[in-house]
């Protein structure tokens, strides 16, 4: 008898509809599995055995090959293991065949038959969907997960014999649903942090408001305890609300990562800081089998890069390319991946190795120890912050400054007028934000009057700019301004502006 | 056959060089008794009381030298066993030669205590050097002259003051003297360059190597109207030792000693003291009593240095006539009203802009426009990110 059920493999963070077929004829008793299986797949052969021997059904001593096609592609991850049961059940004319028709299933077992959970549930079923599928099978554990997409039924179950009672009758059963809307009203919070809770540093303040504005990627420099990872965990905080697509997108890759923790939807934008000691693989993904590095968990919100000059410099270095193309593809002898990498940089570091300088109370680094540090960090990755900003010391006085601070829904209200002007000006442009104006959209958005323009040319000659820090100045001032409801640069935001510009060798030990 | 072709050139290189022209004759026998290790200026001198000339003690038998050492102990220096060695040993005509003719190519030229060039103010130290490398120009004898020292690792304060002084006192036509290390030393040079005057640094280490390798710029631009001075010949490296050493020179060649800045305890107070030792004028640039670096030049105050706030100080002591008009920069005209209520408040050390911003109460971005506009017209400077300084007019 020949049996065929539908079953779905993650490539990248898209899933891919795969057929298992099972067929059972006379010979040597055998149970064999083909179809370029990866080793957690081929496993599955003897759990599915026991497991389904412990729920009651005998194999008879026939000849079992299971095929999962197509069969060029490999098959990965532990998904494979109930539709590989169901299919043998349904040759040994266990269950219906039409039954199967229009019906994923996925579902990893456990020796006794129970059904555990699998990663990548979120991504599988919007593929399911997309291809037209009716009804999804898929552990209880993930059933909010997948309930989450709409247009598609979800039917969870916990052990083999719940999916064969399921599959001979879908209509005494319900399907899982889950209230969206619900989900986004009640933003789970874990970590109630708000700006207002930082005192004082209210150049870097205004500093971060700009570039989550415009989407810039941002350095703090300053001593040690002053502020710098208080205020960039803060980040995600006024940055514009996640939507439903967003979420999904992002909800995506934490599914494949596994880190969705029993939650249904990412609802919160990411914040992402991994440590210094990261490696290459980590930050931008991979592996024999590849995975979503940091930089992906990041996509739609911030990675923060604590202590910078500490990270390895050839970790820092791969960013570059990612940066450029807000996603990062990852190249296999078997197939390309390519995994969404849009996230906000946020960078922090101290000025030298003590981390005082210029104070020189308390810093000693000579000089040439002072370019030593920040020799650490290579120009081109420099180059890529637009924004940079230097923290200073907080004093006594500002840590008991009764003052209100302004907390984050305010600010947050002024970056999301900024960033629907943005909207409205790139519509249909292919970008976003003015951080990814192009040079020639620079002359295009970037409009000078004479009197800006010759203030830029003046601090142009003076400061010594290079071309590339001539268009990141335009393009912070574009957001200023953008920032100021001005469709006009005024020389205020030029000024402001340059003020941010990116450090230069100079700063470290000018003659 | 090429071998005897060569001894013949060598030989008349030598007739050339040495024999025939008696006045250079001189100057190597100078060169080589200064050369000599370990034999300091006050051995050289009574070896010279008795010989009369380089060349005799050159040419003196073994004999001849053991009634020197005699006399010169009775009269109560002590020249050892090891010094009558060494200046036997030293006795290398071909190696003479192919010193005086490696210095000759990288254009280091040397003054003894034999000649008239000496600098006077070194004669009458204790334990002056007899041999004086220099590159560029020869130490002027009629200048006025300041020394500039201070820490290495300065703060923006004591770079730009030691800029600011080096440059209003070289335009005055005082030469200014330093030792060429990093921070204030390389300072004081840039100050003295940056107004064309004349500048020479002291070395701790060989005449040819530029210690620290970064000031190379300066060491080469120093030389076009001052120049480098070392004690020590090609090659010798800058060892610890040297640099208490090399402070005896800059103190005794200058007329007043300034310094900016130096911790408590700094080797610009090594120099100081020398200078004391030496009677020269002690300037010192007053700091906050909390900054370290201040301490030192503090302390120089309270025993009796004189408190510089300005080049008048020391120009009053050094010219007999000098402008005594207001030398502050007429700013107004130039700034606005709010850019002048900036500019009151900033001083030499940074000040972060958010100090700024709680100062004045101005409006953040209102404040970048003002500070840009100043940096552009020259008047405040930014140091490093987001810190901003008056500079000194």
């Amino acid at each position: 008898m020949f049996s065929k059920v539908y079953s779905a493999v993650i490539h990248g963070i898209d899933g891919l509809i795969v057929s298992v077929e099972a067929d059972v004829s006379d010979g040597l008793p055998l149970f064999d599995m083909v179809g370029l299986l990866n080793s957690e797949v081929k496993e599955a052969r003897e759990r599915v055995r026991i497991a389904l021997k412990n729920s009651g059904y005998m194999l008879p001593a026939k000849r079992i090959t299971v095929n999962l096609s197509p069969a060029d592609i490999r098959k990965e991850g532990t998904a494979f293991d109930l539709p590989v049961a169901i299919a043998i059940l349904a040759a040994f004319g266990h269950i219906l065949e039409e039954n199967l028709e229009g019906t994923l299933i996925i579902g990893e077992l456990s020796l006794n038959g129970k059904i555990n959970k699998v990663n990548g549930v979120l991504p599988l079923v919007y593929a399911a969907k997309k291809q037209g599928f009716l009804r999804c099978v898929v552990p209880k554990d993930n059933a909010e997960e997948g309930a989450v997409v709409n247009g598609i039924e979800i039917y969870s179950v916990s052990t083999i014999t719940e999916a064969v009672n399921l599959l001979s009758d879908f209509t005494i059963h319900k399907p899982n649903t889950i209230d969206v809307d619900r989900l986004f009203e009640n933003p789970v919070s874990n970590e109630d942090v708000d700006f207002s809770e930082v005192a004082g540093q209210a150049a870097v303040k205004r500093a971060i408001e700009i570039a989550v504005s415009g989407m810039h990627n941002i350095l703090m420099i300053g001593p040690p305890g002053s502020g710098k990872t208080m205020l960039a965990k803060r980040i995600p905080t006024i940055m514009p609300e996640l939507t439903f697509e967003e979420s999904m997108e992002i909800s995506k890759i934490y599914s494949i990562a596994g880190l969705l923790d029993n939650r249904a939807l990412i609802t919160r934008r990411p914040f992402r800081s991994p440590h210094h000691s990261i490696t290459t693989t980590a930050l931008v993904g991979g592996g024999t089998i590849p995975k979503p590095g940091e930089i992906s968990l990041a996509h739609l919100g911030v990675l923060f890069l604590d202590e910078l000059p500490e990270f390895n410099k050839n970790t820092i270095e791969v960013l570059r390319q990612p940066l450029e193309e807000k996603a990062i593809t990852i190249s296999r002898l078997n197939a390309t991946f390519r995994y969404p990498a849009g996230f906000m940089m946020v960078a922090s570091m101290n000025p030298c190795s003590c981390g005082y300088y210029p104070d020189r109370n308390k810093c000693s680094c000579s000089l040439p120890m002072v370019k030593r540090y920040l020799g650490k960090i290579s120009k081109p990755l420099l180059d890529r912050f637009d924004i940079c900003i230097e923290a200073m010391q907080i004093d006594y006085k500002e840590l008991q400054n009764k003052k209100d601070e302004e907390n984050s829904s305010d600010i947050r209200k002024r970056i999301y007028k900024a960033r629907q002007i943005q909207l409205k000006r790139y519509e249909n442009q292919g970008i976003w934000f003015n951080s990814q104006l192009t040079p020639k959209n620079i002359r295009k958005y970037c409009k000078l009057e004479a009197k800006e323009q010759s203030l830029l040319e003046q601090a142009f000659r003076k400061m010594n700019l290079t071309a590339r820090a001539y268009h990141r100045i335009l393009k912070v001032a574009r957001t200023i301004a953008d920032l100021d409801l001005s469709e006009r640069i005024s020389t205020k935001h030029i000024s402001e502006a340059i003020c941010y510009r990116s450090i230069d060798g100079k700063y470290w030990g000018e003659m | 056959m090429k071998k005897n072709s060569k001894m013949e050139k060598h030989i008349e290189m030598r007739k050339n060089n040495t024999v025939e022209n008696s006045a250079m004759e001189e100057e190597a026998y100078r060169y080589w008794i200064g050369s000599i290790p370990n034999l300091r200026a006050n051995k050289i001198n009574a070896i010279l009381e008795y010989f009369g000339s380089p060349k005799e003690v050159y040419n003196a038998s073994i004999c001849a030298l053991e009634d020197m050492i005699k006399v010169s102990n009775m009269n109560g220096i002590a020249i050892m066993e090891g010094d009558l060695e060494a200046t036997i040993k030293g006795r290398d005509m071909d190696l003479l030669i192919k010193n005086l003719e490696y210095l000759k190519n990288h254009g280091i030229k040397f003054v003894t205590m034999l000649d008239d060039s000496y600098p006077d103010k070194l004669r009458n130290i204790y334990d002056p050097p007899f041999l004086l490398y220099y590159k560029g120009n020869p130490l002027p004898d009629k200048k006025k002259i300041i020394s500039i020292v201070g820490a290495r690792e300065c703060s923006i304060y004591g770079k730009e003051t030691a800029k600011y002084l080096a440059s209003a006192l070289a335009r005055e036509d005082i030469t200014i003297i330093s030792g060429l290390a990093r921070g204030i030393d390389s300072y004081a040079h840039m100050g003295a360059l940056s107004s064309e005057g004349i500048t020479y640094g002291i070395m701790g280490c060989g005449i040819d190597i530029c210690y620290p390798a970064e000031n190379i710029k300066l060491y080469m631009d120093i030389q076009a109207k001052g120049g480098i001075i070392s004690e020590y010949g090609p090659g010798i490296k800058p060892l610890a030792y040297h640099f208490p050493m090399r402070n005896r020179i800059i103190s005794a060649l200058s007329d007043g000693i300034l310094v900016i800045e130096a911790k408590e305890k700094s080797g610009s107070l090594i120099t100081v003291d020398m200078g004391l030792d030496q009677g020269k004028n002690i300037y010192a640039v007053p700091g906050r009593i909390t900054d370290k670096l201040s301490k030192g030049c503090n302390n120089l105050i309270k025993m009796g240095a004189k408190v510089v706030t300005s080049p008048k100080d020391i120009l009053e002591d050094f010219l007999e006539y000098f402008n005594s008009g207001d030398d502050q920069l007429k700013l107004t005209g130039i700034l606005d009203s709010s850019e002048q209520a900036i500019y009151d408040i900033l001083t030499l050390s940074p000040m972060h802009i958010e100090d700024i911003v709680s100062i004045t109460g101005f409006d953040l971005g209102e404040i970048m426009e003002y500070l840009l506009s100043m940096e552009l017209k020259d008047i405040i400077s930014q140091p490093f990110k987001n810190y901003y300084t008056r500079r000194p007019v």
